[in-house]
């Protein structure tokens, strides 16, 4: 399951929690912001083999219609994706 | 009720088998062993049913510790010296992360040289860490706390780990009569532990995030908001302690004939007992001498210890710590909580039993004497001007 971004990003006193717990499964903030060369999938070589889902150090990759979807608004760009691709389906591009 | 010819470590092992830990994490060190040693034994004959981890070091217990109470369940460990030092790391995840864990922490003096024996320097640097500090004179309060501080630390208004000292080998070695409470009382004592920062599948929750500095600023606050809230509810505890047990507590500070005394000893730990023979000797003569206790370093008991003391000539701070440089913790809280409570008279720190060395009924004759008649800001006690 894909994270959500949610809307409201600042939080009063009153709703800061005293734990270090909160709902879970959402993010406040967008983080990409420093990618150099982003991963782009080749729709037509992607088998749908997931390693690149498995290998994603920041869980950035799902498999929808048994396709590799790379969400840009959190991935940094390390490229791991691409080199354990065996098909050849994502190549990394630069940034412009 | 049961009454048992313990040590120090035996009797707080007591009191957590009737507390319930559903998890024990812990790593040995002398003079810490024989609580875990008891625990296991329990845990091994059926006595306690908890899951008794044996970890690879302190780092891991008290980690262990925080995974268990993380996912909603009381965890106890227990630690000395360079344990505690090992697990520093750990203790400010435990606090910052608001899991009410208990620890008992041997006080032993901390290396180089290598020394087993008891001093105050291990806990006492950890002063800032987020951990309520509690400091047992004899054995019993040692189980009772062991007792009560689960309820202190697991209430909704603290959420604050708890950690219970024992002076090293004088507390955890020596053997006294102690009464055991029965399991009965106990449990209506202490209830099952319920939080809701905790794991939950139904409800699943971010756990141990980060936060930037606009809200690292407010957990921070709050954390300190939960160390002032276990001020009441130490009070409460203690006078719900004193109606199902009969054994009643003091608070924040013990103090011993200081409505009238001249002369006064703040110290902590079980050279109190010294203290207060020595007071009374002192009276017998016609000094007017006292000594508060303090029972607990964290929350520190400022304004308890100002009103202790405020018509008294002069004070002294007896403690097993020094801030190389400076002067001993203790000290340096105590004058804080005069000088802001305007208690204007002098005061004097006296350094002693460091790497576990004796302090006699003499050292603390003298002690009061030249607090009577004035000394230097920090003495060393028994170490003369030809060795300085």
């Amino acid at each position: 399951m894909k994270p959500y971004l949610r809307e409201k990003t600042s939080f009063g006193f009153t709703e800061v929690p005293k734990d270090t717990s909160f709902e879970a499964g959402y993010l406040v903030t967008k983080n990409s912001g420093w990618r150099s060369i982003r991963p782009v999938v080749c729709i037509d070589r992607c088998v749908g083999c997931m390693q690149c889902y498995l290998y994603c150090p920041d869980g950035v990759i799902s498999i929808e219609n048994k396709k590799a979807v790379i969400d840009y608004d959190f991935c940094k760009g390390c490229g791991i994706c691409s080199k354990i691709c065996r098909p050849g389906a994502v190549k990394m591009e630069a940034e412009k | 009720m049961a009454r048992k010819f313990l040590s120090g470590d035996e009797a707080f092992a007591e009191g957590i088998r009737l507390a319930k830990p559903d998890v024990i994490s812990a790593y040995p060190i002398t003079p810490q062993t024989i609580v875990v040693e008891r625990l296991s034994e329990m845990v091994e004959n059926g006595s306690l049913d908890s899951e008794f981890i044996h970890v690879e070091s302190e780092h891991s217990a008290l980690s262990c510790a925080m995974g268990a109470s993380a996912s909603g369940v009381r965890a106890f460990t227990a630690t000395s010296s360079q344990g505690l030092l090992y697990m520093a790391e750990c203790l400010y995840y435990a606090s910052g992360g608001r899991f009410p864990i208990v620890m008992m922490n041997a006080n032993r003096s901390t290396a180089l040289p290598w020394n087993i024996y008891g001093d105050q320097r291990d806990s006492l640097s950890q002063l800032d860490s987020g951990w309520i500090q509690a400091y047992a004179e004899n054995a019993q309060e040692a189980l009772d706390l062991a007792l009560m501080s689960f309820r202190i630390a697991e209430h909704r208004d603290v959420s604050t780990p708890f950690m219970i000292n024992l002076d090293g080998f004088i507390l955890t070695h020596t053997y006294e009569e102690v009464n055991i409470p029965d399991r009965a009382d106990a449990d209506r004592f202490l209830e099952p532990y319920e939080t809701e920062n905790r794991l939950d599948l139904n409800e699943p929750k971010n756990m141990a995030f980060s936060a930037g500095p606009d809200y690292n600023y407010i957990f921070k606050y709050k954390e300190h908001q939960g160390m002032l809230g276990a001020v009441p509810v130490i009070k409460e505890t203690e006078e719900k302690f004193a109606e199902i047990f009969g054994r009643k507590y003091t608070g924040l500070t013990d103090t011993y004939l200081t409505e009238d005394a001249d002369y006064i000893i703040i110290t902590l730990g079980t050279i109190a007992g010294l203290c207060r023979e020595t007071a009374d000797r002192l009276r017998a003569e016609g000094k007017k001498a006292g000594v508060v206790r303090i029972r607990y370093m964290r929350p520190f008991p400022a304004d308890e210890i100002a009103e202790a003391v405020k018509n008294a000539k002069a004070v002294a701070v007896l403690e097993k710590d020094i801030s190389f440089g400076n002067e001993g913790a203790v000290f340096t809280n105590v004058n804080s909580a005069l000088l802001t409570a305007g208690v204007k008279i002098p005061s004097y720190n006296f350094i002693g039993g460091l790497g576990g060395r004796n302090i006699s009924a003499s050292d603390i004759e003298e002690i009061f004497e030249k607090t009577e008649n004035g000394t230097e800001k920090v003495t060393f006690i028994g170490i003369g001007v030809d060795e300085k």
